[in-house]
């Protein structure tokens, strides 16, 4: 729900990095344990875009699995959700990955072209 | 506009006061006359750029098809936060609220959890149990639509000024920066700001504030943390209010606590009544100690 207000403002962070340059794609990092929906930004892109230098511009986006590391024995582990809880039975647990929100790059039209 | 949820954008945001004479209809000073500038510093703010691109379909589609040959794109490394806009601003705020000393409690639930009755509670009875000395207690209110809350609030004592989000879904760092702006809190308050009643958008977003309060009442069934885990684990404290309806729900205080504990260790938890007033000194002493 959201998602249109996270990619409004990624749109508009493009847009001020790139100097208007014509965008061809967006990459991002969405960590699975984000609380943000992949298929909904999908969605919302095309309307957050139209319009601006990102206009039918490509989202790609690169999902990073859950994973957590437990201070009671030391275990590296995935996890699928937020429920601290390690296989050892400990719920002294620190997630690792996961929560990664990032805009990692963008490729856009090249200088000499423009 | 999103079309799946309805999500706004800020230009449909409205920030109103109602700190003004007791018996003044609130439809004199409706959204438009009220609606505070947004800009007081130099940031960017979305959805005010010009756009003058060439929309004509035929360069559309020969922009494009040039621009998917992999030679003529040129890759930034970006490295930026998907929410670093609202994170700023949000940093902006806190550092404000500190230097004037000001505790903000970000309150957030379902609609009808008893979050505005639990401020007219504590805004009545507080000065009783305050020890931490506040300057006054104000509040900022998000809803969608209308000052209601924000009127209940003055009406118990306390200045209020109410965000309406229009299609949005949660209060975010630039409109509790307007908010803000608009209240003027004196340095030393207490500050809660009541977040749209929702139980899963407001969780993402960073206000500024110093706690965030997860507010759940027994009716809503004690499920609720394993249902929305990412509020539950973003939570300092939870407040389990309606207490007094316990002989008639099947609500389990144990094994919500237990849920909420497998999100977030850490978590807090007080179970109250703000009607009956069962344990409310206990929110007083958990709000001194902010």
């Amino acid at each position: 729900m959201h998602e249109l207000a996270i990619i409004s403002g990624v749109v508009d962070m493009v847009v001020e990095r790139t100097a208007g340059r014509r965008v061809a794609t967006v990459h991002l990092q969405v960590g699975q344990l984000s609380g943000v929906v992949a298929d909904a930004m999908l969605f919302c892109f095309e309307i957050a875009t139209a319009g601006t230098a990102l206009d039918g511009a490509t989202l790609q986006i690169d999902p990073v699995p859950g994973r957590a590391a437990c201070r009671t024995c030391g275990q590296d582990f995935g996890v699928d959700d937020l429920i601290l809880l390690c296989p050892c039975g400990s719920a002294d647990v620190r997630i690792t990955a996961g929560r990664e929100l990032l805009v990692t790059a963008v490729e856009v039209e090249a200088k000499s072209c423009a | 506009m999103c079309l799946t949820c309805g999500c706004g954008d800020e230009e449909n945001v409205r920030v109103t006061t109602i700190d003004r004479p007791a018996g003044l209809d609130p439809a004199e000073s409706g959204p438009a006359a009220t609606a505070a500038p947004a800009q007081h510093h130099d940031h960017h703010h979305p959805h005010q750029h010009n756009h003058h691109h060439d929309r004509g379909p035929g360069s559309d589609q020969d922009q494009h098809a040039r621009l998917h040959h992999p030679a003529d794109l040129e890759r930034i490394e970006l490295g930026v936060s998907l929410l670093a806009k609202n994170d700023h601003l949000a940093e902006h705020n806190r550092n404000w609220l500190a230097g004037h000393n000001i505790v903000a409690v970000n309150l957030m639930s379902s609609p009808g959890s008893g979050k505005t009755s639990l401020l007219e509670r504590t805004i009545t009875e507080h000065a009783q149990f305050d020890h931490a000395g506040w300057s006054e207690v104000c509040v900022i209110e998000g809803d969608q639509e209308t000052v209601f809350d924000a009127e209940r609030i003055r009406r118990a004592g306390a200045r209020a000024v109410q965000v309406n989000t229009g299609a949005g879904c949660h209060l975010d760092a630039p409109m509790v920066q307007r908010a803000i702006e608009m209240l003027d809190p004196r340095p030393g308050a207490l500050l809660f700001v009541e977040n749209v009643g929702n139980l899963v958008c407001p969780a993402l977003f960073d206000i500024g504030e110093r706690a965030k309060v997860v507010v759940i009442s027994v009716t809503e069934g004690d499920d609720k943390p394993l249902k929305y885990p990412q509020m539950f684990s973003a939570a300092d404290l939870v407040v389990i209010n309606k207490t007094d309806l316990l002989p008639y729900v099947d609500f389990d205080l144990e094994r919500f606590a237990e849920q909420s504990r497998s999100l977030n260790p850490g978590v807090s938890i007080i179970a109250l009544s703000v009607r009956d007033g069962t344990n409310m000194t206990a929110w007083y002493e958990w709000l001194s100690r902010r």
